[in-house]
């Protein structure tokens, strides 16, 4: 396997591209809790080797200071720099709501496009470690629901590696959702960027569409392959980017397959696949065979019981009955 | 300590002079077009704390940073924000600094230092703080000033960023306009100890406490904040004791404010004292003050008539200025 092409994990692409970003221009920061070697480089080694090769000037670990590091990054944008601030975990945004939702994603508008804010915030979650209530939650949808913001979900170390060189490189703001499970699955990694606002039709198909995000992707491609052997024929589009999201790609497949199945780890009430069924419904109602159906996390905190924690998010297996619902 | 501080000179006296009378004449006829109903606004009058910002511009330049809060059209004309550009933004015109999109609570004039404008009690200082850190990596000697209100002091984002300016030896100087209440709140109800300043102590950086009202002291303490940052030597926490004239938002009864209290402040008014002060010591004389005055209100009905003149923006500026791309 050559260099362009070699197998990676999620870890070590985002870790790649950030060290590729930062040889690549002088301007790009990196800042958050234990990012630096002396902290082991984050707390999955995601920034492991940055601030050795970078120097404590551009690789700054910070105080648990959530607002402060948002901030910083913000400030930091505004002054010229294009910082990368890491949420440890997702849940930990809340801390940063202000900074995130009234600052970095206003600015530019408020400024009339004076001022804009380059940053990227890496933050990770994901059930199924029973971390509890606050340690895995999915909350895309308030960044969705915030104009000025972007959000990405990577579900494979290819896209890892690709969205993240796009985030650094893009003039607003990113919101950048790495899933835990997923982390340590190799996968060959040829180093391209991925355009943020593009789906990937990660499997073509002909029967019905199913509309995601980072692990559930990895399910629902899972589930296509059984189905395949039956001659049930499932398009899976890997959305990437959650907001702005790629209607283009997204509708054509369900005017084509006629059939749609939005699925997310994020709970269902209100999640963004109330969004995306919505808009299926206004622009190809005409094309659907079925209703639209959504699938996501009960309306429940995240449990910490395994048994509970399976039940609370989809699995493979409702994925499959929601499928075989739709087509039936 | 403060009879230590470095004194302004004759001209420089003048200029916090200039500065000052621009901001309370300015602040005059916004008041009076909006008694005649000509502006409509949330409006947090300045009136009474004119010589902070006026003291503590005179030690700065346009490449420096300041970043202020919804009270803080003083702070962007101490430090030269365009007339013109102002009073159509307060207009809501396309011909605003803002092309009317952020308004009073939003100024932003990046080509002047002026980054970023929030009407979020304490959002101002992390965003500073970051700004310090984009400073100190360009390795220009340029500061970075945050301005916020006494109420400040007591929000998370206070504690955030000082300790994390102070341990990255940032050249930001906090100044913290002490104006006696936190909206409709006084010290009473908001915190045990008597100076704001003491809490410096707790975070390493020099903390004083100065009367913002007297240009002396306040340019005084400022210069040695400023130049203590410019030479590297890390952040300093001023709290100016001042006061503020037309309430927390102008309309309000002011019933919270002790009639003692304001009695006092009214007596001590900083700009009829200044203005004296100058005659007295032979800095300018009557005609000339006057003749500065009379100047300001010239500029000010030029730039008044423009900003009525001038267009509204167009609706499709909604889709402008929220991603640098319009959105579609």
């Amino acid at each position: 396997m050559t260099e362009a092409t070699q197998k990676m994990t999620v870890i070590e692409a985002i870790n790649a591209a950030l060290h590729e970003a930062m040889e690549a221009d002088p301007k790009v920061l990196v800042l958050g809790e234990e990012v630096g070697d002396e902290q082991d480089g984050g707390v999955m080694g995601v920034t492991k080797g940055l601030s050795t090769k970078f120097g404590k000037d551009r690789v700054k670990s910070t105080p648990i200071s959530e607002q402060a590091i948002i901030g910083a990054a913000i400030g930091a944008s505004v002054g010229g720099y294009k910082p990368v601030a890491e949420i440890m975990l997702m849940n930990f945004v809340t801390v940063a709501m202000d900074m995130i939702t009234n600052h970095a994603a206003k600015l530019r508008f408020m400024s009339g496009g004076q001022t804009n804010v380059p940053i990227v915030i890496r933050t990770m979650t994901g059930a199924g470690f029973s971390t509890g209530g606050q340690h895995s939650d999915y909350l895309e949808a308030w960044f969705a629901h915030t104009a000025g913001i972007k959000v990405v979900a990577p579900s494979n170390p290819e896209d890892a590696y690709g969205l993240m060189r796009a985030a650094i490189d893009d003039p607003d703001p990113v919101l950048f959702i790495e899933n835990l499970p997923t982390y340590w699955t190799p996968h060959p990694v040829t180093k391209q960027v991925v355009p943020i606002g593009k789906a990937r039709v990660a499997r073509e198909g002909g029967d019905v569409t199913v509309i995601g995000h980072s692990l559930m992707i990895v399910h629902a491609l899972g589930v296509a392959e059984k189905l395949a052997q039956e001659g049930i024929s499932v398009e899976v589009i890997d959305l990437r980017t959650i907001s702005p999201w790629d209607r283009e790609t997204v509708l054509a497949s369900v005017r084509k397959t006629g059939r749609a199945l939005v699925v997310h780890e994020a709970v269902k009430q209100f999640g963004i696949g109330a969004e995306i069924a919505a808009v299926i419904n206004e622009e190809v109602w005409g094309a659907l065979k079925a209703p639209v159906k959504r699938l996501g996390a009960a309306f429940a905190p995240v449990p910490f019981s395994k048994p509970l924690e399976t039940a609370f998010v989809p699995q493979p297996a409702d994925i499959e009955a929601a499928i075989r619902a739709l087509v039936a | 300590m403060t009879s230590n501080y470095p004194k302004p000179d004759d001209a420089t006296l003048l200029e916090i002079f200039r500065k000052a009378a621009l901001i309370k004449l300015n602040d005059e006829r916004i008041i009076k077009q909006m008694m005649a109903g000509k502006l409509v606004m949330p409006y947090y009058s300045p009136r009474g704390q004119e010589i902070i910002p006026s003291a503590v511009s005179v030690n700065l330049d346009d490449d420096d940073y300041i970043c202020t809060i919804y009270r803080g059209i003083h702070d962007m004309l101490a430090k030269g924000f365009p007339l013109g550009e102002l009073w159509a933004e307060l207009a809501g015109k396309v011909t605003g600094t803002c092309k009317g999109k952020g308004g009073p609570m939003h100024l932003t004039c990046p080509e002047k230092g002026m980054m970023v404008t929030t009407g979020i009690v304490g959002s101002s200082m992390p965003i500073a703080t970051g700004l310090g850190w984009a400073a100190k990596l360009d390795g220009k000697k340029r500061v970075s000033v945050a301005n916020f209100g006494d109420g400040a002091a007591n929000i998370g984002a206070f504690h955030e960023s000082l300790n994390m300016a102070a341990l990255w030896k940032l050249p930001v100087i906090f100044i913290c306009q002490n104006n006696l209440y936190a909206e409709h709140t006084s010290p009473a109800y908001s915190r045990v100890i008597d100076r704001i300043s003491d809490r410096a102590a707790g975070y390493g950086m020099p903390g004083v406490t100065v009367n913002g009202n007297d240009p002396d002291e306040m340019y005084g303490a400022a210069k040695v904040a400023i130049d203590r940052a410019r030479a590297g030597e890390g952040p300093t926490l001023i709290e100016a004791m001042t006061f503020r004239f037309n309430g927390h938002l102008l309309g309000e009864a002011g019933h919270y404010m002790d009639k003692a209290i304001y009695a006092d402040a009214q007596a001590k008014d900083p700009m009829p004292i200044l203005r004296a002060r100058l005659i007295a010591q032979g800095i300018a004389s009557e005609a000339e003050v006057a003749a500065i005055e009379a100047d300001i209100d010239r500029q000010i009905d030029e730039a008044l008539a423009a900003a009525m003149a001038a267009d509204f923006p167009d609706a499709a500026e909604l889709k402008r200025d929220v991603f640098a791309e319009e959105i579609a």
